[in-house]
């Protein structure tokens, strides 16, 4: 993946940079807001991460500028402002993720990854399959290798949104955002017994497990390899 | 204030130079008074009243003066009327002999009379003589000129206007009317207009500088008490007159901010000894825990222990992020984001995540929630408050010899919606009830369990936000944690936080 960092701080941006190299991804540079805004322009990356305050030119108004131009590349912003308005002014200004300083380098890529994926993910989906699961968003219906699984409605969210990011890491702080929509993170690991009840539905009773516990990092869904 | 006279020597001031201090502080006042909004507004006042004033009594004068002249006129046209038949009937005598008849009858009811030969010399009539402007005109039309009178205090000059007939002969006929009176009227009226304008004037900028002043000196009060305070007088509060008016609203809404600073620096102050004193205990623990992994011999050991770093490490932002959302409510600047908010959804959402969890641990898990119950709020903080609520029930919750049992229930009264948690734990003593609401206050004195302290303070401050409170009961057994929150906001300054 080609990502893109507009950051000013030297020191966080190398930290980036070398943690997003390392996960074989493609990183370059940016340290002020003109710089990012031709850089984005030049060349087509599949995801930008952008620092909300920034020299010469605001997070926000690269984006917004970005987004009036016509160009949709994912963006994530940076900030060390965590409030729910500030996320949503973000997203208003065109941004597709926000994540507040100071976060993990697990959370950041996990979150990245899924951003990259989207711009390649065709727009309008009613079936989705994962390996021999299928699930019918209209019907409301999931099978794996031909067997009806019957899921609660939340179950069906959750694992509708580990579906479409299927082969990435997802947090439990993203499906707190995304399937719950609570913009906190609770003290207790409630998202832990929801994903083993899951799991109890869609994989105990057949061979491969899809569902994947990544250390330190989150959940990932993938096809069982053959 | 000496040092201001130049000198720099402390030389005794004279009369003259305290004179001209006095006049200069004076003079700095009343320049202050003329900026006030008050004079300002008096001025403007005035100009207008003395427009309007000033219009009234000049169409006055002018309709006056028209009507006036139009009378006079009439008249003289009703008198040439007279002559100019008789002149037709008897001629030149017949004029003269009615003119001789006015002239007995005194002095013809005003009437003003000249009849001259060509050559200008006056036949017959009450005036001196043809008057300048008469002389060089051949055709007929009307006149005005003065003439100069004797009178028993002297000579005067009156006005007249009159109607010039030049006779087929020659001879000059001048029928007039005295307009000195109309003269005199208009003079009175300007007179008038003169004073009144003067007056009004006079009235309007004493009462501005005086109404003024008294504002001023309010205003001052108010701005000394302000420097005063910034100078670091923390207790001293704006006077309030107690008229009531909207200066003594503005005191009082200024006061009660002093009084809403002073409580937040209060809690600020208390909760900045506190975060120092709490944040001690596990940055030494992260110190340890690195410096473990430091010394860590295999690659497992190291491992376990950088991650053991992360997680204290995680724990300590999580903290921060807490004291940034309470900080953040006590402040009340999240009441921009209130909406409508179905706490019953709210709650069965919040029980949704949590019943698994519940049940996981052996435990038993009852929701009682009506359908609907909307109130004006947010929702992220009261589903927080909720979780940390089943939070702190899942942690401290446990009685070592019973089964768990989390009960959720929302109560919709008439005035305020109550979001009940309870559990069948150890409770919490009624002596400490309070106590726990605070800032790391924390029941479990050893810190052995994971937790920051501030669950329960974010769950009152959310209350406190929203208008409404947080209240610890007696479970038998356990603890009932009553989150009470008002249907609606009433607008205005909201309940004050009592001990941050």
């Amino acid at each position: 993946m080609h990502i893109l960092v507009i950051e000013d701080d030297r020191e966080a941006a190398n930290w980036l940079l070398k943690g997003l190299r390392e996960a074989g991804h493609v990183a370059d540079l940016a340290a002020t807001g003109p710089e990012g805004l031709e850089m984005a322009r030049e060349r087509d990356y599949d995801v930008l991460i952008v620092d909300r305050m920034l020299p010469g030119m605001d997070g926000l108004a690269i984006v917004r500028t970005l987004r009036e131009e016509g160009n949709q590349t994912p963006a994530l912003f940076l900030s060390a402002l965590g409030e729910v308005e500030d996320k949503v002014e973000g997203l208003r200004a065109g941004g597709d993720d926000y994540l507040a300083k100071p976060y993990s380098f697990s959370e950041l890529l996990a979150r990245v990854e899924v951003l990259g994926r989207r711009k390649t993910a065709e727009p309008v989906q009613t079936r989705l399959r994962v390996g021999d699961m299928e699930m019918d968003l209209l019907k409301r219906r999931v099978t794996r290798a031909g067997k009806e699984i019957l899921l609660q409605p939340r179950e069906f969210k959750l694992l509708e949104y580990l579906m479409r990011n299927a082969g990435n890491v997802v947090t439990r702080t993203m499906l707190l955002e995304n399937v719950w929509n609570y913009h906190f993170d609770p003290q207790t690991n409630v998202i832990d017994v929801h994903i083993s009840r899951l799991r109890g539905k869609i994989d105990k009773e057949f061979d491969k497990p899809m569902l994947h516990t990544v250390r330190g990092a989150g959940y990932v869904l993938k096809a069982p390899e053959e | 204030m000496d040092k201001a006279n130049g000198t720099g020597a402390t030389v005794e001031k004279t009369p003259a130079q305290t004179a001209a201090f006095a006049a200069s502080i004076k003079r700095g006042r009343l320049r202050r008074i003329l900026r006030t909004s008050t004079f300002r507004l008096v001025a403007v006042y005035l100009f207008i009243f003395a427009l309007s004033v000033g219009a009234v009594l000049g169409y006055t004068y002018w309709q006056a003066q028209r009507l006036l002249h139009a009378q006079i006129e009439q008249t003289i046209a009703a008198d040439v009327r007279g002559i100019a038949e008789q002149y037709a009937v008897n001629g030149l005598p017949g004029v003269m002999a009615v003119l001789r008849a006015r002239m007995r009858k005194g002095a013809a009811a005003g009437g003003l009379y000249l009849l001259a030969d060509p050559a200008g010399k006056p036949l017959a009539g009450n005036l001196p003589g043809l008057p300048a402007e008469a002389r060089g005109i051949d055709h007929s039309g009307w006149l005005d000129f003065r003439i100069r009178v004797a009178t028993p205090a002297g000579p005067r000059t009156r006005h007249v206007r009159a109607y010039y007939i030049r006779l087929n002969n020659g001879f000059h006929l001048l029928i007039g009317r005295d307009i000195e009176q109309l003269f005199q009227f208009g003079r009175v009226i300007r007179n008038l207009l003169f004073w009144v304008l003067g007056l009004t004037a006079l009235l309007g900028v004493g009462g501005g500088l005086l109404l003024s002043r008294n504002f001023l000196r309010r205003i001052d009060g108010i701005t000394a008490s302000v420097r005063s305070i910034r100078a670091g007088r923390l207790a001293r509060r704006v006077p309030v007159e107690g008229s009531g008016d909207e200066l003594d609203r503005l005191a009082e809404s200024l006061n009660d901010m002093l009084d809403q600073i002073e409580r937040l620096m209060q809690g600020m102050r208390e909760v900045s000894s506190n975060i120092a004193h709490d944040l001690k205990t596990p940055l030494t623990r992260l110190k340890a825990q690195a410096e473990d992994a430091l010394r860590a011999g295999d690659e497992a050991h190291r491992r376990a222990a950088l991650e053991a770093t992360i997680a204290q490490a995680d724990e300590l932002l999580r903290t921060f992020n807490s004291l940034l959302l309470i900080a953040r409510a006590e402040a009340g600047q999240a009441r921009a984001g209130f909406s409508e908010v179905d706490v019953a959804e709210v709650a069965r959402e919040v029980a949704e995540l949590y019943e698994p969890l519940v049940e996981e641990q052996g435990g038993r898990f009852t929701l009682d929630v009506p359908a609907r119950v909307r109130i004006t709020g947010d929702r992220q903080l009261i589903a927080q408050a909720l979780v940390n609520l089943l939070d702190n029930a899942l942690k401290y919750g446990r009685h070592p010899e019973r089964h768990p049992e989390i009960a959720v229930s929302v109560r919709a009264l008439p005035e305020r919606v109550e979001l009940v948690v309870a559990d069948n734990g150890p409770g919490v003593p009624e002596d400490m009830r309070e106590k726990v609401k605070e800032r790391f206050v924390r029941m479990d004195k050893a810190r052995s369990k994971p937790g920051s302290g501030l669950g329960l303070s974010l769950v009152a401050s959310i209350a406190r936000l929203h208008g409404g409170e947080l209240v610890l009961e007696d479970n038998q057994p356990g603890l009932r944690a009553v989150l009470r929150l008002p249907v609606r906001q009433n607008g205005g300054k909201g309940k004050a936080p009592g001990a941050a």
